[in-house]
């Protein structure tokens, strides 16, 4: 079913270039960007479709901003053993706060981002974390962000 | 709504903060994506548009658009460069290493004994040896070669921030 980026024609390119930094929000955006692309809305939403049950497009939505909205957030890594990699990661993905959680080739091997909107919650659940798991836990939130933009070219 | 999540939006009315709960995990690819959304909120489609853009202008979303799996669409090294820069420099590599297309996030974090490095820039490529070779190259442009590589091996989760 999965397809290499070689793989994808020119529309399906075209498409995964606009929508991630250009979506154009309207009422009617499918449509804007079949103008855009030269296409119909009919195909654009049936390759969307189609990216998307590949896992290719995730969703289209708001990106949401934690400390834009009054939030506060956090990146977290813990030294697990080997044998109980797949338990911590269920201790941790259990929280709804809990938006990104990557196994790394580290001493400190799962790495994981949480956003919370105060920092109590934030805290608790970084304390919650570590006395389950009683594993040493670096909590490393934000000092500076120099920059955030995310774009896959293909 | 459950008790934790009710503390967000602050300067969002409760009707931004049902949009985004109503938008957050995806709209659909239909004609009309915002129709329902908008029967919900009992506003118009072009008042939703409105409300998005201004939620963006605001910076409260980063913007609106597509979340990609880039591990599907191929990209499927994932490096995790952490670095160990001076505090007097930091500034002027922060930014330096932000210039770089190749890093989509560029952080500065404390540093502690146990983990001695407060910078932190992610890389993305089709290769490990691709993102070692960006690597190289911001070590030799900002003169830091206190670093490392940290290479992701699973997803274990990817689900964008919710509220």
């Amino acid at each position: 079913m999965e397809r290499k980026t070689n793989e994808l024609d020119e529309i399906d390119r075209k498409l995964i270039n606009l929508i991630q930094l250009n979506f154009p929000v309207s009422v009617h955006p499918f449509e804007d960007i079949a103008a855009e692309i030269g296409s119909t809305e009919e195909i654009v939403t049936a390759k969307l479709a189609r990216l998307k049950k590949e896992g290719i497009v995730r969703r289209i939505g708001p990106i949401i901003n934690t400390r834009g909205i009054g939030g506060t957030n956090t990146l977290a890594a813990v030294k697990v053993p080997k044998d109980q990699i797949d338990k911590a990661a269920a201790v941790i993905n259990r929280y709804e706060e809990v938006s990104h959680n990557y196994l790394r080739n580290e001493e400190y091997n799962i790495w994981f981002t949480v956003s919370a909107p105060t920092q109590d919650r934030l805290d608790r659940i970084i304390s919650e974390i570590q006395t389950e798991l009683n594993c040493p836990l670096l909590d490393l939130p934000t000092i500076k962000q120099f920059k955030i933009q995310v774009n896959f070219h293909v | 709504m459950s008790e934790q999540n009710r503390a967000w939006g602050s300067g969002m009315d409760e009707t931004d903060e049902k949009l985004i709960r109503l938008t957050q995990d995806g709209i659909e690819f239909t004609h009309a994506p915002f129709e329902k959304a908008a029967a919900e909120l009992g506003i118009s489609e072009e008042e939703i548009v409105r409300r998005l853009k201004r939620l963006t202008e605001e910076r409260k979303i980063r913007r609106f658009g597509a979340s990609i799996g880039h591990i599907a669409l191929g990209f499927t090294a994932n490096g995790m460069g952490v670095w160990d820069v001076p505090e007097d420099k930091i500034e002027e590599i922060g930014q330096k290493m932000a210039s770089f297309h190749e890093v989509s996030h560029c952080y500065r974090r404390p540093r502690s004994d146990e983990w001695p490095y407060n910078m932190y820039t992610m890389i993305h490529g089709r290769t490990t040896e691709e993102c070692l070779a960006v690597a190289e190259n911001i070590s030799t442009a900002v003169g830091i070669s206190e670093y490392k590589l940290v290479f992701s091996e699973r997803e274990l989760k990817k689900k964008g921030v919710r509220i």
